[in-house]
């Protein structure tokens, strides 16, 4: 019994070296990492509250006000911090328990097959296929409170499906593989099959879900709280945007107000799609840079793991 | 032809699907909040048109809700969306299609400017693979690709519109001194205006393209033909277009499809900041004034818009993949 768990340690120091060599998942890494410990200890260090209207009207950058102030006065620096907090929680909460329903939706799919697989893959071919922002409109301006709940449930609802879609169709190419045959005939139960056998071998992929899915979060939000969907008394990134927006910040040339925001969101986004393409690359050799452009006869005769190209051939 | 009805039979189901959202939501939602709309309109609109609104929500009913379902297809099977409170009393059809052309003209260039130079530059750099044209377009593209659509939008309004004057702030073409219509002084403008907005999509959309591009182009090019394409020794670029792109486009082209809804989503906003008059300016102004039928509505034919998008790739894929015409029905 003490074998899955050697094995889980080694994968997780092979996990380890691979992400201290690989340069675009350290680095990352590293910025998500600023961006999560300013979320957690930014607001105790910025001693500026940042809903205080204050006397200074839109003023630009200073050393009083490191990113200038609102229309209203307000710090957009204890904004940018304080806002972190809403969106990288709303953000990563949303984005695992998303991950969550779409690792479960797509591989009971892809493991039972028959009817249990046409009525899922059905239902979240639906969702694939319907535009996200309207969809998630018509829910958010429905839903009778406006705050991090209600957006939490529409940006879950919409973001969904194309996880699902993926961890379906490579739980359909593990299906016939020897070890799961090995367990059926073993008679384990299809929940230890699906959760100790399958899923382990689909951590590089459920991992990169889960980035791709926090950066659809983040950007969901953000939308959303940017045309008055959000909770307007809550700072978050988003909801700077759309004080900003309807304060035509931008005809008023107070650049410093919507830009931080967006910077923020562009490389915290920027950084987990890195960590993902790192991933990409330990899951699919042909993509890194530096093999040669074909690989050698030997290594295709040795069989490269599903990747991501192909699995998008599946999904055709 | 049986895989084409098969997809056609699943765009259906996906109509049938939004439409029942759509007939869900508001009667599901605690405290149906159209009930509060529709009280402070009597009085500015016909009762014909409350009426109608009513069906629409499931508000002032003592009906099961099989017969509000039945008696709300009927409405909508006869293009009766509501009346739009924003715009009253113009009925909600009438206000999509004002602004629906204005949206699709710029949202369907947009995309297939995007999507060609996308996969384009993805082939050619996947072709690089290694070189220092490689190893720097794709993570200036992965960060364009984490950027808001609208706050790029606004960056470029503010540069290009706001301090340096090269182009319109506002609107769709200029209302003062041109009329909508088929002369070159409207069209000129209108063009000016739609060229800022456009940019944005691109830029906003060209990243998914030409990364997807590249993975599939780089499993591709590993591929016996590619090698035995190269050995007769054919030009870089035959090999490149005809051999290795030319079979690495399909599975962008089911991207293609499934991103849609996603550049569509992006594409709204962007028409937000921009003021443009399309679906997305519409869409902000029904949120803003609680316009509940209008948001149905947009819904409704965005939902349209995107599945016959969908149906058109679907065809592009048969008549570019011999394999799915012969297969038989792989959905």
């Amino acid at each position: 019994m003490n074998q899955p768990l050697t094995l889980f340690t080694d994968k997780l120091s092979a996990a380890w070296r691979f992400t201290a060599q690989n340069r675009k998942v350290s680095v990352g890494i590293a910025v998500v990492a600023f961006f999560v410990l300013m979320a957690i200890f930014g607001p105790v260090l910025v001693h500026q509250d940042p809903t205080a209207f204050t006397e200074d009207l839109l003023l630009p950058p200073s050393a009083a006000h490191w990113l200038g102030t609102t229309q209203n006065g307000q710090d957009v620096f204890a904004q940018v911090v304080y806002g972190s907090r809403v969106s990288l929680a709303l953000g990563f909460i949303v984005g695992i328990l998303t991950t969550a329903v779409s690792v479960v939706v797509g591989v009971v799919s892809g493991y039972f097959g028959g009817v249990i697989d046409e009525l899922f893959s059905l239902v979240t071919n639906v969702f694939l296929v319907l535009p996200t922002l309207p969809l998630a409109i018509l829910l958010a301006a429905f839903l009778p409170y406006k705050g991090p709940l209600t957006l939490g449930i529409v940006i879950g609802v919409t973001g969904w499906s194309w996880g699902a879609r993926v961890m379906r169709s490579q739980t359909l190419s593990m299906r016939g593989r020897d070890f799961v045959e090995a367990a059926q005939a073993r008679g384990e139960s299809p929940f230890r099959i699906i959760f100790f056998e399958i899923l382990p071998n689909e951590t590089g992929l459920v991992a990169a879900e889960l980035l791709g899915t926090v950066i659809y979060c983040i950007l969901a939000q953000a939308g959303l709280e940017f045309i008055g969907l959000g909770n307007p008394s809550s700072v978050s990134w988003g909801t700077m945007f759309f004080f900003a927006q309807n304060s035509d910040a931008l005809l008023l040339g107070a650049w410093w107000w919507f830009l931080p925001p967006g910077i923020c969101i562009a490389v915290l986004g920027a950084a987990l799609a890195l960590v993902n393409f790192g991933i990409d690359e330990i899951a699919n050799p042909r993509l890194r840079t530096e093999r040669a452009r074909k690989p050698s006869l030997l290594n295709r005769a040795l069989g490269t793991s599903q990747t991501s190209a192909q699995l998008q051939e599946d999904l055709a | 032809m049986r895989h084409l009805l098969r997809r056609a039979a699943f765009y259906v189901v996906a109509l049938w699907a939004a439409v029942t959202l759509n007939f869900l939501v508001p009667r599901l939602s605690p405290g149906n909040p159209a009930q509060a709309m529709l009280s402070r309109l009597h009085g500015k609109a016909s009762p014909q048109a409350i009426h109608a609104l009513e069906i629409l929500f499931g508000v002032n009913t003592h009906d099961s809700l099989w017969t509000q379902y039945l008696q709300y297809l009927n409405n909508l099977l006869h293009g009766d969306l509501g009346v739009s409170i924003t715009y009253l009393p113009a009925p909600v059809t009438q206000v999509i299609m004002r602004d629906l052309l204005w949206t699709l003209i710029l949202v369907g260039v947009t995309l297939i400017i995007s999507f060609v130079i996308g996969t384009l530059l993805g082939a050619v750099v996947a072709w690089r693979h290694g070189s220092m044209l490689d190893s720097i377009l794709p993570p200036v593209f992965t960060f364009l690709s984490a950027i808001p659509y609208f706050w790029l939008a606004l960056i470029f309004l503010y540069i290009f519109g706001f301090t340096l004057g090269w182009f319109p702030i506002y609107g769709g073409y200029d209302a003062d001194s041109t009329t909508p219509g088929m002369n070159i002084d409207f069209l000129v403008s209108a063009l000016q205006h739609a060229i800022l907005p456009a940019i944005t999509i691109v830029i906003g959309s060209i990243a998914g393209w030409i990364l997807g591009m590249r993975n599939t182009m780089i499993s591709t090019l590993s591929e016996d033909y590619v090698l035995m394409a190269e050995a007769k020794g054919l030009s870089e670029r035959r090999i490149m277009l005809t051999y290795a792109a030319r079979n690495a486009i399909l599975p962008n082209i089911t991207s293609f499809a499934l991103s849609l809804g996603f550049v569509v989503s992006g594409a709204l906003l962007t028409e937000i900041v921009f003021s443009y008059p399309g679906i997305g300016y519409a869409l902000l102004q029904a949120v803003e004034n609680h316009d509940y039928s209008l948001i149905e509505g947009i819904f409704l034919l965005i939902v349209i818009a995107v599945l016959a998008a969908n149906f058109l790739a679907d065809i592009a894929y048969v008549v570019l993949d011999p394999r799915v015409r012969h297969e038989r029905g792989r959905a």
